[in-house]
């Protein structure tokens, strides 16, 4: 899988080097629930992104003096495995990973009741197994499922998207290689769609103000397509109980569902 | 007042539910006026209030219960007891034993060890300290024998059945004493581990099929075809070993 940056990253009749329209995400698959050791958890894949998040809690909190008197401490760790990547990453947390668990846990925290449990510990792990750009907007997005599934009260689920210049165009959620060889911006933002509420909202690269905005609105647009993606993979978990609900009795045979 | 969904649909944390007049219920909360979820669960409702019956949740301790506890820790002055609750619990020696405690002379892990199980209930419970717990009523002190399983907690409420009809057929039909304690740790206890694996059988179906509905007759109906069936399965075992 090596990587060349292509002629061009957009096309006469504005298709982007890998076939998407410039306001396409990338095609999205998330299950959830599939870790059985974990209170919840959750799997996405975007593109060629596959990442794996795990929730933990909320339970006693250790070391003892991180806990907050009047709320949940939300404690993310976001990490890359080492083969995730072309050239082999050290498993230590780098820098980047560092500040991407703050940010991650920042874009999250306002969507969670965490002052309904005080003095204890919601852990969140977010496990990239292979990257390709926008990562940390699949890891919040998977995140919020995992803690949804771990049934921990939440205001809303938040969802994540990038949108940024790509060849002096506006496009939705880039990917590795349009990241890499534009000059132009990346936007990841996160967004919860029933608050309109934006929770992270990142940027590097240059835009005006007209390009912010047009980013910005095509990026909350994206957010909102992969909210509903969000939402069909919760109903899937759970889809026999949604089907045996009326008053009717049933036959053996759909017994499975929830856990 | 418009409300957004029907009865007994799934809804995902965020979704709107109702406005204006209704009140929010459990795993609801309510901001400007508008009622959305907080779990993923059932949608229902009643007259008044808007509520969730959430499909996957936690223990959260509440003065009154009834719980089935495991010591995790034993110190000087009490227990500190694991209650599947995100906080740990203490038993006080105290509320263990009915006479003043004298920390040199009794011998507090010859009343619980480490990892016995009992039936404890909550004294005490609020945002700042830990739940606290005692032994000294009727019906409650150390599982001596049986079996443990552990449920979803909001899915107790099924095994118990309307009126206690769900477990009091369970018991009648296996012969197994039962003891739920709302944490969601239930023990078992049978005169043969048969009758202990039918019940504990039982309820791992309850849990799994919670949602629907004429599921005490459904319990009752498959107890009952297994202890038919079982005499017969274990003569041709037992037949089929000796030979």
């Amino acid at each position: 899988m090596s990587q060349k940056k292509p002629e061009k990253l957009i096309d006469e009749k504005d298709i982007r080097y890998d076939g998407r329209k410039l306001n396409e995400l990338r095609p999205v698959k998330i299950e959830v629930g599939i870790l059985g050791n974990a209170d919840g958890s959750a799997y996405i894949e975007q593109g060629k992104n596959r990442i794996l998040a795990a929730v933990y809690g909320p339970r006693e909190i250790h070391p003892k003096h991180q806990a907050l008197p009047d709320r949940a401490a939300l404690r993310c760790r976001y990490h890359m495995a080492p083969f995730s990547v072309q050239e082999r990453k050290s498993p230590a947390p780098s820098r980047r990973e560092v500040e991407i668990s703050k940010v991650m846990r920042e874009a999250l925290e306002p969507s969670v009741f965490t002052e309904y449990y005080p003095r204890t510990a919601i852990d969140l792990f977010v496990e990239v197994l292979q990257a390709d750009g926008g990562t940390r907007c699949a890891g919040i997005t998977v995140a919020s499922l995992a803690l949804a599934d771990a049934g921990i009260p939440m205001r809303d689920l938040v969802s994540a998207c990038a949108a940024g210049k790509v060849e002096g165009r506006i496009v939705l959620d880039l990917n590795d290689v349009e990241d890499k060889y534009s000059d132009g911006a990346d936007m990841p933002m996160a967004y919860m769609p029933n608050l309109n509420a934006i929770t992270l909202l990142q940027m590097d690269g240059m835009l005006t103000a007209e390009e912010f905005e047009q980013a910005l609105n095509l990026g909350v647009e994206g957010c909102k397509q992969i909210s509903q993606i969000q939402k069909d993979a919760v109903r899937a978990k759970y889809v026999t109980a949604k089907e045996t609900a009326p008053e009717k009795e049933e036959d053996e045979g759909d017994k499975e569902a929830n856990e | 007042m418009p409300i957004f969904h029907e009865r007994r649909q799934l809804v995902t944390p965020g979704d709107l539910l109702a406005e204006n007049d209704y009140m929010s219920g459990e795993n609801t909360y309510k901001e400007n006026g508008k009622i959305y979820a907080t779990r993923v669960g059932l949608f229902d409702h009643d007259e008044k209030r808007i509520f969730v019956v959430a499909l996957k949740s936690f223990y959260l301790p509440m003065v009154g219960d009834t719980i089935i506890g495991k010591v995790q820790e034993v110190t000087l002055g009490g227990w500190i007891v694991n209650i599947r609750a995100p906080y740990v619990a203490m038993l006080r020696a105290s509320d263990a034993l009915e006479r003043p405690v004298r920390p040199q002379r009794d011998d507090l892990p010859a009343l619980f060890d480490v990892g016995d199980m009992m039936i404890a209930k909550i004294v005490a419970c609020d945002r700042t300290r830990d739940p606290l717990l005692t032994v000294l009523e009727r019906g409650l002190g150390k599982v001596t024998r049986g079996q443990t399983l552990e449920i979803t907690p909001t899915k107790i409420p099924r095994v118990i059945g309307k009126k206690g009809s769900m477990i009091t057929a369970i018991k009648n039909e296996t012969g197994c004493q039962v003891i739920i304690g709302q944490n969601g740790r239930i023990v078992v206890s049978g005169k043969t581990p048969e009758d202990e694996r039918l019940a504990i059988m039982a309820i791992r179906m309850i849990e799994q099929e919670a949602h629907t509905t004429g599921l005490t007759d459904r319990v009752t109906e498959m107890l009952r075809k297994e202890k038919g069936e079982k005499p017969v399965k274990e003569v041709t075992e037992n037949v089929a070993k000796e030979t």
